[in-house]
């Protein structure tokens, strides 16, 4: 892994204003504390210079996260994701590196002298305590006056749509209406920046998609910070205003969600917001007419005839239909290249019919797609 | 599931067995104190109270009661302060020796009564403590600290840590989160675990023994003085009664909330 993989991704409107969140060089080793750990910033990988008990989760992170931004961070699990949010939050001491808030150094200081909030993965409800009491604690804690108290807490509650839900305990609700409380008790503080982590995991997958839309219209309504942990790709391309994809305790890249999907910096980025759809030595040369990796979005592919013939601006391939996987609205159509290797095409089924979708297996076809859409991809 | 009528009736029958093996002395005690004769003769020659009011106007037994009250109550105040304390140092930080810390704050319910009164008493005897009740209450404390502790622990490791992060995040110093998250978690954990370190307390003997001076006396130490002593033997069938009935409620107090408690935590 190359040094440039953590570079300060800075851009446009995040490097003229005061950043709402800025990392900088930020690393976290979990095991034994003491060793030598707060001089190794940025060190290499995990196996090499860590020893064998200390697990190097965050390797060197640099951000900037813009007033008002939906941000997401987006990895797999063990990317270092969480840990990055955890840090934000306070409740992990970072080895090295610093966390500014507004400009404001906080990397020494305790959860409760920072200006955030946080939404659980698990909720983190007090289970002894009504919802509204629940929603009430921040404000109690900081010693918020009763009248304006009760305002806000009916406030928060209407947002999330839980009028009436007060005096039940966070026993008696379910799944997403717990997410709502957990959202309602961090929202009411009126925080500069709301940490999100993984806050829709637990829900089924038509509660989350409400809760997506839910959530985005929240965020715009109020105007906060949202910096958003997820390992769901599709939950980050549709909510964020920018995300950094992560991956070994690295970005591997920040942008927009056009950014990252249509001009993925990386193999791992490419293959992991969608579907990774790589051509790369004598493949790549054969198709494309050039050496590096190359990557193509499979709903940029059109599937036709063998004797067509592509246009001026288009690449094109032979290859044989291996498999067919029919779902619903589209069909993803895997496809072994003539030239070695296979890509994933998926085509909407405007025309087709499920039968005839199937009844493709096994034909031949010329794949075809714009030249501007195979992309050099970077090797790490 | 299904059983065969043959083990059906093969495990009442061991109930009934192990029930009535766990009770029946018990009742005897009981048919003895309402009898008339001093001794014990069976069967019972008829029905009085009159042991009661025996009991009763004894001045050494209501000391002794009294005197067991103090240190139960005592030494359980002790050992929730003490043993929460530790559980929590214990379960929450890391810090060198922590391993051996918990296994020498569980040991003594493993060591002998003769060897932690033996023990005590030397200590007490070396820095010139006066015997009396506050020896007694350190002796109990030894044990009744390990209940706590065991009781605090197993609750710590049950309860999310995700809440207590919840409550920082919202702005609660350390202490509010204990006071307002951390101890109402722990509630059923130190009242099950107060009411058993009482109980234990409270029938304590063996170290009893050896770290009451002259002068004192618990309810067990009476008890096992006056069993030598016939003709006082209604009196304290009498007493043996009356505490059977009155251990039964912290016992059934401390297994509704353990139970009751495990429901609602498994949501």
């Amino acid at each position: 892994m190359t040094p440039e993989a953590s570079r300060p991704p800075t851009r446009g409107e995040a490097s003229s204003a005061v950043a709402a969140v800025r990392l900088e060089g930020l690393v976290k080793r979990f095991g034994d504390a003491g060793t030598g750990a707060g001089a190794g910033t940025g060190a290499g990988d995990t196996s090499g210079s860590a020893s064998a008990d200390t697990v190097l989760a965050v390797a060197g992170i640099d951000l900037d996260i813009a007033d008002g931004e939906f941000f997401s961070m987006l990895g797999p699990s063990g990317s270092g994701k969480t840990t990055t949010l955890r840090m934000i939050a306070g409740f992990e001491l970072p080895t090295a590196g610093r966390i500014l808030l507004h400009g404001e150094d906080v990397t020494d200081r305790p959860p409760f002298e920072r200006d955030v909030n946080t939404v659980f993965q698990d909720y983190a409800l007090f289970p002894h305590m009504s919802v509204a009491d629940n929603v009430a604690y921040g404000l109690v804690v900081r010693k918020v006056p009763g009248p304006e108290r009760q305002a806000r807490v009916a406030d928060a509650l209407r947002m999330v749509r839980l009028e009436g839900y007060d005096r039940r305990r966070p026993g008696q609700l379910s799944g997403g209406q717990r997410q709502r409380v957990a959202l309602a008790r961090a929202l009411v503080n009126r925080p500069r920046v709301l940490l999100l982590d993984e806050p829709l995991g637990a829900l089924d997958l038509k509660l989350r998609e409400e809760m997506q839309i839910e959530l985005k219209a929240i965020q715009q309504a109020v105007g906060i910070t949202f910096v958003y942990v997820t390992h769901d790709q599709q939950e980050a391309l549709t909510m964020s205003d920018r995300l950094a994809v992560f991956n070994r305790g690295r970005i591997e890249q920040v942008g927009t969600p056009a950014d990252v999907y249509e001009r993925p910096a990386t193999r791992f980025v490419a293959g992991f917001v969608g579907t990774s759809n790589l051509l790369s030595g004598e493949t790549a040369r054969a198709i494309v007419g050039g050496s590096g990796t190359f990557t193509v979005r499979p709903e940029k592919i059109r599937l036709a005839e063998p004797d067509s013939q592509p246009a001026p601006d288009e690449a094109s391939a032979m290859g044989t239909i291996r498999e067919v996987v029919y779902l619903g609205p589209d069909t993803r159509y895997i496809v072994a290249l003539d030239a070695g290797g296979e890509l994933v095409v998926t085509q909407q089924n405007i025309a087709t019919s499920s039968m005839e979708a199937l009844s493709a297996k096994g034909r031949t076809v010329r794949l075809t797609w714009k030249r501007q859409h195979n992309l050099p991809v970077g090797e790490e | 599931m299904v059983e065969s009528r043959a083990v059906r009736i093969a495990l009442r029958v061991v109930s009934v067995f192990v029930m009535t093996f766990l009770y029946l002395p018990l009742v005897i005690l009981a048919i003895y104190a309402f009898n008339p004769s001093r001794l014990l003769v069976w069967p019972p020659t008829g029905f009085t109270l009159g042991w009661f009011a025996e009991a009763a106007n004894n001045p050494a037994i209501s000391v002794a009661v009294v005197n067991s009250l103090i240190v139960g109550a005592l030494a359980t105040v002790l050992a929730l302060i003490l043993g929460t304390l530790a559980a929590i140092a214990v379960h929450r930080y890391s810090f060198f020796g922590r391993q051996t810390i918990s296994f020498f704050l569980v040991l003594p319910i493993a060591l002998p009564g003769v060897v932690t009164g033996i023990a005590l008493r030397t200590s007490f005897v070396t820095f010139g403590i006066d015997f009396g009740l506050f020896t007694i209450v350190v002796g109990h404390a030894t044990f009744c600290v390990v209940i706590v502790y065991n009781n605090v622990v197993a609750r710590l490791r049950r309860l999310p840590r995700s809440p207590e992060e919840a409550s920082a995040d919202l702005g609660a110093d350390m202490w509010t989160t204990f006071r307002r998250i951390t101890f109402p978690g722990l509630g059923t954990a130190l009242l099950s675990g107060g009411l058993l370190a009482f109980a234990l307390s409270f029938d304590e003997i063996i170290v009893t023994n050896f770290t009451a001076g002259a002068g004192t006396q618990t309810i067990p130490m009476w008890i096992l003085a006056a069993i030598q002593r016939p003709t006082e033997l209604p009196v304290v069938n009498v007493v043996a009664l009356v505490l059977v009935t009155f251990s039964i409620i912290p016992v059934y107090l401390a297994q509704r909330i353990s139970g009751g408690a495990a429901a609602g935590v498994s949501r």
